[in-house]
């Protein structure tokens, strides 16, 4: 029956565009794979991999960030952003855009990891930026000194446990649970969207790696005190409280005072 | 009813007495408890109440063996969620059934009379309020309070005596100075460098890059030893970088800042919340407390919310090695209105 009512129902406003995305896609990688350069995914940068990067980037990207990545009334300028903002922004799904709104939304990522790889080329050819780190590099931190910069830099947008929290206007700092620690890496230091920028003068990258350590180790031990009702403090523990504990002294209160028959 | 209804008074501008005004129904005719009537039933509620009770007993038991079960193991910090639950909610199992169990015997079995008890009035008898009279009466005259007038008087007078210290004793609670001194100054003063919160590193003009925001506290933060964390609190700062178009500044402040980097009090004027969540591309900060919105690129001005006045600006430039220095104290009281603050 529900299928049946989903069926009917109004297709979702974005399937058209994620259709034009795919056919987009299917299209560029058929090229890719005629033209047989989409096998150097693992190599260095290659000139190649730059141009592949071109392509899909006009195809993809250019509409509102203009061919040549410099920018337009719809985004802004991609030049010297570098390769570790595009890893962060099409890696974790936020472009390309579903459309305008107060923030970019996270989606299921769009692109391979080859194809972000060769657009992440192409950006950092334009001029110098911050590049993708080692994984590896990023492991080893110290959670418990994690935790006090996480106290003083991070918690207060995004909740002390990560469970992320509202901003102005329609704006929201995300959760930061099971977080790729590239993506967390990469917030810090391009500082996507309205997140300030956390430089290593700022934060080391050592610091950076204790955060990181920090948030794994969140996402590894669950919260001592028990149910942590999305860590999201007085408004869902408020809830609780009213409804169930509340609710809960009103039934032994009426069943007191109820007179027995 | 006839009659009643002729004794409304109904002149002009008297209030009207209705006659069918609610009457004091009563009490309700005492019915008699299912228990009461069917000894079957009484015996079968009987069964659940020690039923409840054995279940108590065991829960409780059960709590004791539970914390050997699920014990809290060092550094394990899922062992020590497993044992709190487990061991939480046996007891309080076993309470509920305690008191369940006691109340349901209370309802059901106990002596179920309904009775009525009427309050006595609060006066005396006639008799015992002339013997309270003649009681002090007596005692006046044996002791001679109203006839030795002196050693009345004087008697008086060392009992007004006796709380006149504590009004010293009391007064020398408080705080030494003024509360609005303590409120109007912070440790920030002329030369003293920005450094990171917590590790006190100072911070170079050089490495605050457009975009960043950096939690800042006064280098001489570190030599305080007594009230660490109260001038911590009022000293706090936010610093960020604004690109130098997005900044404007009055005429008078154009000297506070440095290459577009601001410094400003993180304690809301609202009531004192720290207003840290700063986004980089509106340029608005906003208090997590009460939703209060700070435009920085216009001086910190309120956009939104209960904030009283801008976020106190601490005038800042840069020392001969590059560091971010303060050029004095905030010029205005950081944090909330108080009694003697003006506005």
């Amino acid at each position: 029956m529900s299928r049946t009512l989903n069926r009917k129902g109004r297709r979702h406003p974005l399937s058209s565009l994620v259709l034009i995305l795919v056919g987009l896609f299917v299209s560029g990688a058929a090229y890719a794979a005629v033209t047989g350069t989409a096998t150097a995914a693992d190599a260095p940068v290659s000139a190649t991999q730059i141009e592949d990067g071109k392509k899909l980037f006009a195809s993809n990207c250019a509409s509102c960030h203009g061919l040549s990545a410099a920018g337009s009334a719809a985004g802004p300028s991609l030049i010297g952003s570098g390769a570790l903002s595009v890893e962060f922004q099409v890696g974790s799904g936020r472009m390309p855009m579903s459309g305008s709104g107060p923030q970019a939304e996270k989606k299921p990522v769009q692109f391979t990891q080859p194809e972000i790889d060769a657009m992440a080329a192409w950006v950092a050819s334009l001029a110098p930026g911050p590049g993708v780190p080692e994984a590896s590099s990023l492991t080893g931190g110290d959670p418990s000194n994690g935790a006090q910069l996480f106290r003083v830099n991070c918690a207060m947008c995004h909740n002390v446990a990560g469970a992320g929290g509202a901003l102005t206007e329609g704006k929201w700092a995300p959760h930061l649970k099971n977080i790729d620690p590239v993506h967390v890496y990469a917030a810090m230091v391009t500082g996507p969207q309205n997140m300030p920028v956390f430089s290593d003068m700022n934060i080391t990258a050592e610091e950076k790696n204790d955060i990181i350590a920090y948030l794994k180790f969140l996402d590894e031990n669950p919260s001592v005190g028990g149910m942590d009702l999305g860590s999201l403090g007085p408004v869902s523990e408020g809830l609780f409280v009213w409804i169930f504990a509340l609710g809960g002294l009103v039934a032994i209160t009426i069943w007191l005072s109820a007179k027995s028959n | 009813m006839a009659d009643k209804k002729s004794d409304v008074v109904t002149s002009a501008g008297s209030a009207v007495s209705r006659p069918d005004r609610l009457q004091n129904p009563g009490f309700e005719p005492e019915h008699k408890r299912v228990h009461d009537e069917s000894p079957e039933r009484a015996r079968g509620a009987e069964r659940g109440i020690s039923l409840l009770f054995a279940l108590s007993g065991i829960l409780s038991a059960s709590a004791f063996a539970l914390n050997f079960i699920f014990p809290i193991v060092p550094g394990d910090l899922m062992s020590t969620r497993y044992n709190n639950m487990f061991v939480g909610l046996a007891i309080a199992a076993g309470l509920l059934c305690l008191g369940v169990g006691a109340v349901h015997w209370a309802k059901a079995l106990m002596h179920g009379h309904e009775l009525v008890e009427e309050r006595h009035g609060t006066r005396g008898g006639d008799a015992t309020r002339a013997r309270a009279v003649e009681i002090f009466q007596e005692a006046n005259k044996e002791s001679g309070w109203t006839r030795r007038r002196l050693l009345r008087n004087s008697l008086i007078g060392a009992f007004v005596a006796l709380p006149i210290p504590a009004v010293a004793l009391f007064r020398d609670l408080a705080p030494a100075g003024t509360p609005e001194e303590k409120l109007s100054h912070t440790i920030w003063e002329k030369g003293v460098r920005l450094t990171r919160d917590p590790n006190g590193v100072p911070i170079k003009a050089s490495d605050v890059t457009i975009g960043s925001a950096f939690h800042v506290m006064p280098e001489n933060l570190l030599e305080v030893e007594e009230g660490f964390l109260d001038e911590k609190a009022k000293a706090a700062v936010l610093l960020m970088r604004l690109p130098l178009d997005a900044l404007n500044e009055t005429e008078d402040r154009k000297s506070w800042s440095y290459d577009g980097i601001v410094a400003y009090s993180k304690i809301c004027t609202h009531v004192g919340c720290p207003v840290a969540l700063y986004e980089q591309q509106t340029h608005n900060l906003l208090c997590p407390c009460h939703q209060s919105q700070f435009d920085v690129s216009n001086q910190c001005a309120v956009i939104f919310g209960p904030a009283a006045r801008p976020l106190p600006q601490l005038p800042i430039t840069v020392d001969s090695e590059g560091y971010l220095v303060a050029q004095s104290d905030f010029l205005e009281p950081v944090g909330p209105s108080y009694w003697e603050r003006e506005r």
